[in-house]
């Protein structure tokens, strides 16, 4: 079993117009870097892309939204981007709010081969139009129905030729749901290891979830809000 | 009348020992500071983390470490680390004991809105929507009026709903208020704030029973 490939470039080849692709990560924590850098230079356009949030600015998805290669975006929290912003609200980009458990759980539902389940999750909000409501215990829940993707993208820590991978702190996240929920995932890691190196207890995604993997050149992990506290004397 | 640290002090008296808490972005973080001597605490960040410390010192910060409003922060011994469907599990599963959220507005049957202007600000309900419709005690932590002066304590919510009848306790700068079948009804003042003076600040209906008391413990 080797699912290694080369590069990024390498990694995402078969991305094409129109496709959905999930990509990993919270905020800027745990995005595949690599893989949105190479999405830029491919030049792939009107993708539907399911992620938590979009990037800022000049970072992460951001970079794609600049360069116009987003149609819709599915997300749950997109604060930090004002281009994403004008795009929304002047109609050029079509965006899918959905709350965040949700997201997560229908990434994890369709990697899961479980076609739809029901939430109270937006129940008498804008969330829940025109979908159905079914009352359990005497409370209300919404349907939501399982997403998956033509690529995942995910981002790790270490990983191996198998595609087993491990995540490091907070850079979890959306990874592991995701990386079940693409027809072809793309695993990105910082540190290729020999088989054997990952303890299988200890195994964050296992490797039957992931048909490519690749060690990134640079990992700039950018962060968003700098917060520190000052050692006492 | 209080500032944010106020607030985040009076919530911080709702807290128990035992208790697992999601703490919002804004006021409701600064609760964690104010947490009583001797109580244990463990505080969930919905990006994956349970048992969330302090910010990190300076020069160790790590950008793999982050909380759900993406500051770098470090994790307690006897912290852990999860995914994304895992902590969403413990929100809707009812594993989390108090959620402090912050607000637009509340109505006065518990709903809320705080995720979206329409024409003018959209970013997104994040995991509000989530902890609102699975927690059963949820606190806001806002200003009592918003920035023109205007109530957020309202009959009903103007803003695209979060939740529906969810809300049990507002802490104000002003007064802290419970939801009840008839209204809000009025708990405490803010020291050196007159019920007439919130009374002029609450749209929404405002039910005062006796006298009320001025809150405690919450000098700057």
């Amino acid at each position: 079993m080797n699912k290694i490939v080369a590069s990024a470039a390498k990694a995402i080849e078969g991305i094409q117009d129109d496709m959905t692709i999930m990509l990993g990560g919270f905020g800027l924590c745990g995005i595949p870097e690599n893989c949105i850098q190479a999405l830029v230079a491919l030049g792939v356009k009107n993708l539907t892309c399911i992620s938590n949030n979009a990037g800022v600015d000049d970072f992460g998805l951001g970079l794609l939204l600049q360069k116009r290669q987003i149609k819709k975006m599915i997300s749950s929290y997109v604060g930090e981007n004002d281009e994403f912003e004008r795009q929304m609200l002047s109609g050029e980009l079509e965006v899918d709010l959905i709350p965040q458990g949700s997201l997560a759980s229908r990434c994890q539902a369709g990697g899961a081969g479980v076609p739809a389940f029901y939430t109270p999750a937006g129940y008498g909000t804008e969330v829940a139009a025109g979908k159905e409501v079914r009352y359990f215990d005497g409370k209300p829940h919404i349907l939501e129905s399982a997403l998956t993707a033509d690529f995942a993208i995910v981002k790790a820590w270490k990983g191996d030729r198998y595609g087993n991978l491990v995540y490091k702190g907070t850079a979890r996240n959306f990874n592991p749901v995701m990386a079940m929920a693409g027809k072809i995932t793309i695993a990105e890691v910082e540190e290729l290891v020999e088989p054997g190196e990952l303890d299988p207890n200890f195994v964050h995604t296992p490797g039957i979830f992931i048909q490519r993997i690749f060690q990134g050149d640079t990992f700039e992990k950018r962060i968003e809000q700098r917060t520190v506290r000052t050692k006492e004397v | 009348m209080l500032d944010k640290i106020g607030i985040a002090k009076r919530i911080s008296q709702e807290l128990s020992d035992g208790w697992y808490v999601n703490l919002g972005i804004g006021i409701p973080t600064l609760v964690a500071n104010y947490v009583p001597e001797g109580m244990n605490v463990e505080f969930q960040s919905e990006n994956g983390i349970l048992g969330m410390g302090p910010f990190p010192f300076e020069g160790e910060e790590d950008a793999d470490y982050i909380n759900a409003g993406k500051q770098t922060v470090t994790i307690k011994p006897g912290g852990s680390i999860f995914d994304s469907a895992t902590s969403f599990a413990m929100i809707r599963g009812k594993h989390i004991q108090m959620t402090v959220l912050g607000a637009m507005e509340v109505a006065q049957n518990g709903d809320i809105a705080n995720w979206k202007i329409p024409g003018k600000m959209v970013k997104g309900m994040g995991g509000a929507m989530d902890l609102v419709a699975s927690s059963d005690n949820i606190i806001v932590a806002m200003m009592h009026t918003n920035k023109r002066g205007k109530s957020k304590l309202l009959k009903s919510c103007s803003l695209p709903l979060t939740g529906v009848a969810c809300v049990k306790k507002i802490v104000t700068n002003l007064a802290v208020l419970e939801i009840t079948d008839k209204g809000f009804l009025l708990k405490e003042r803010a020291p050196g704030v007159s019920v007439e003076d919130i009374q002029n600040a609450t749209e929404g209906h405002l039910i005062v029973e006796g006298d009320i008391p001025e809150m405690t413990g919450v000098a700057v």
